[in-house]
């Protein structure tokens, strides 16, 4: 299983003078699914676009599926494949032409290709859809005719910008059944993504990308326990002062401010502590007026690694009152 | 043989037959030329050079006949000059991206857009010269079927070197530019010199010296040379002028023509491995 299939390290790139990617390594093992999470603008596309020979390597090595960026990426070219960001089909092609001229664009022997064709359409449930222009296809059957076309020659890699951006909730996760099934026959993925539970339910490994730069990656449930095992949520009637008393609690790993109240991540058992801790707040004279407890959620170790939220992502938080 | 670049023909050739309006338009569009054009000029230009005494022992030909040559040239031009411009539309949308991640060698890309526009081209030829014979144009009188043949073989040759040379160009400017219609601005004021400064609408020995050198540089009049010299003849008049050519100098505008095309081809080539796309 410890086998790179790509091995990156001290990856740069910089548009003029802007440095959009900044020394980043990282390894995806055979087998993966491996995800870049970060926000809009963090520097995911560009990794991509090097890595997949659309961009010149600049600075740093690069090896995909055994060849050397920089010395052969006709090597790499023919070794991966690719689902862009945005929808890069023809309009005017039928499902069957697009993934007929791209089996022709990496010389698939004709035989090979219609047969791979007819899988692929199977896959991807599109068969019915075989003859119709790709205008006449909805926004997921585009996606699910993309991944289609990026497997068409069986590539060592697959590589996905952001696969289920714009797509409804069924739609993407329907989307994940279908990138499990590939990845379950062999092909490792690497793919970027600003969805916090993308990250979290389809891949294997993470690593939280911003800033052009890598903050932290593991597994995602190595990171939520490096936030620790309950996070419990405060408002009080002065959060400075139950800042210092839950800071000094040897119970507690760490407090971090929000807009209107505290986070306090904590060492133990959440239900156990909750109340413990509440009473040494009471105890100085501070009246608590709302209170949450829950397990670190992708989104907290977003806002933990970053300093910043994903706003506009992740399930909205559930609040406990207290009048 | 990496045949890659039949992949880009195949596609650019759907694409062609798929747009019914593009296609009956680029194949009405020169008819419709040859129709009212040729037709209104003819009859003014034919009644201007009645006046003037034929040279003894050489064919006259009207001046519908005279032009019907520019029109295949001046189709060709236009044809291949746009020809390109459907890499413009595959880069704005994206598409350029999966041929350009692709293992498929660049310069396949530059050959296979200029075969297929040289095929529309030779589609576009092969009907003006129907139509032009059926509304009076007098190509290739008094010739046997063998004789035919070769002058429509002929014709064809140079409107095929030629329209590649303008579909690099064309491919070039289209991979450099962000928006159709800057394209289609450099590519309007390109195509008035040289379309003026040709032979495509009246002989150059009228012409300005300086116009006279610019029109022995320009490919289009070196297309028409060719075009006339098939499908009229080595000998002729038209409008009172009295126009020859050698073999000789059909040769001498052939290879011009070939230059021509593989300057194009060069720079195209220089264009494309430079290209970033993404
Ligand atoms: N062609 C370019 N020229 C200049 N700057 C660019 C170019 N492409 C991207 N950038 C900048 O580089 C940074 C990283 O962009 P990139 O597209 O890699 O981000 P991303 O993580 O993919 O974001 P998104 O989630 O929005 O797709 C951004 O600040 C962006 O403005
Ligand atoms: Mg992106």
């Amino acid at each position: 299983m410890n086998e790179p299939v790509i091995s990156v390290a001290n990856l740069s790139y910089r548009y003029g003078t802007f440095t959009a990617v900044d020394a980043i390594s990282f390894q995806v093992q055979k087998g993966e699914i491996f995800a870049f999470l970060g926000p809009n603008g963090a520097g995911k596309s560009t990794v991509i676009n090097v890595l997949i020979t659309l961009l010149a390597l600049q600075e740093g090595s690069v090896i995909v599926a055994g060849h050397d960026l920089q010395r052969d990426p006709a090597g790499v070219r023919e070794a991966i494949g690719i689902v862009f960001q945005e929808i890069t089909l023809d309009r005017d092609m039928t499902a069957w032409e697009i993934l007929e001229f791209h089996g022709r664009l990496y010389a698939l022997p004709k035989e090979e290709r219609r047969k791979r064709i007819d899988e692929l359409l199977a896959l991807v449930e599109l068969e019915g859809k075989r003859d119709a222009y790709v205008k006449e296809l909805s926004g997921g059957m585009k996606r699910r005719l993309e991944i289609a076309r990026g497997l068409m020659t069986r590539p060592k890699v697959l590589f996905l910008d952001e696969p289920t951006l714009g797509l409804d909730p069924q739609t993407r996760i329907r989307m994940w059944e279908y990138l499990r099934d590939v990845n379950r026959e062999g092909t490792t993925i690497f793919l970027t993504t600003h969805y916090m539970d993308e990250a979290d339910q389809l891949s294997n490994r993470i690593s939280i990308i911003d800033h052009g730069r890598i903050i932290a990656t593991g597994k995602p449930w190595e990171l939520k326990n490096a936030l620790g095992e309950d996070i419990i949520y405060l408002e009080t009637a002065d959060n400075d002062a139950a800042m210092q008393i839950l800071d000094g609690d040897e119970r507690v790993r760490s407090v971090r401010r929000t807009k209107r109240g505290l986070l306090a991540m904590v060492h133990g058992d959440g239900t156990q502590l909750l109340p413990a801790l509440l009473d040494g707040i009471h105890d100085a004279g501070l009246k608590v007026t709302a209170v949450n407890l829950k397990k670190p959620s992708m989104d907290d170790v977003f806002v933990h690694f970053t300093g910043r939220e994903l706003r506009e992502e992740g399930p909205a938080r559930h609040m406990v009152r207290r009048r | 043989m990496n045949t890659g670049f039949l992949t880009i023909y195949w596609r650019d050739m759907l694409r062609f037959v798929r747009f019914k309006t593009l296609l009956v338009s680029s194949l009405i569009q020169p008819a419709l030329w040859m129709a009212f054009f040729g037709v209104a000029m003819s009859s003014s230009f034919d009644r201007l050079g009645a006046g003037i005494p034929p040279v003894p022992g050489v064919e006259s030909v009207g001046y519908l006949t005279f032009m019907g040559a520019g029109v295949i040239a001046m189709t060709t031009l236009f044809t291949s000059l746009f020809g390109g411009i459907v890499l413009l539309f595959d880069k704005n949308w994206g598409l350029m991206r999966e041929i350009l991640a692709s293992p498929l060698p660049r310069h396949h890309i530059i050959i296979g857009i200029g075969l297929s526009g040289m095929t529309k081209s030779f589609i576009q030829a092969i009907i003006i010269m129907i139509f032009g014979l059926l509304i009076g144009v007098e190509f290739f009188r008094n010739a046997g079927p063998l004789d035919i043949a070769v002058s429509v073989l002929g014709i064809l040759l140079f409107v095929g070197i030629f329209s590649l040379g303008f579909l690099f160009l064309s491919a070039t400017i289209s991979i450099s530019m962000e928006s159709p219609e800057g394209l289609q601005g450099i590519i309007t004021l390109m195509t008035m010199p040289i379309f003026f400064a040709s032979n495509a609408l009246y002989p150059t020995d009228a012409f300005p010296q300086i116009m006279r050198d610019l029109s022995a540089v320009n490919p289009l009049t070196h297309l028409i040379t060719g075009i006339r010299y098939f499908a009229i003849g080595s000998d002729f008049t038209a409008i009172g002028i009295h126009v020859t050519s050698t073999p000789d100098d059909v040769v001498r505008s052939l290879l011009m023509l070939v230059v021509f095309a593989a300057g194009m081809f060069s720079i195209a080539w220089w264009r494309f491995s430079r290209a970033v796309v993404t």
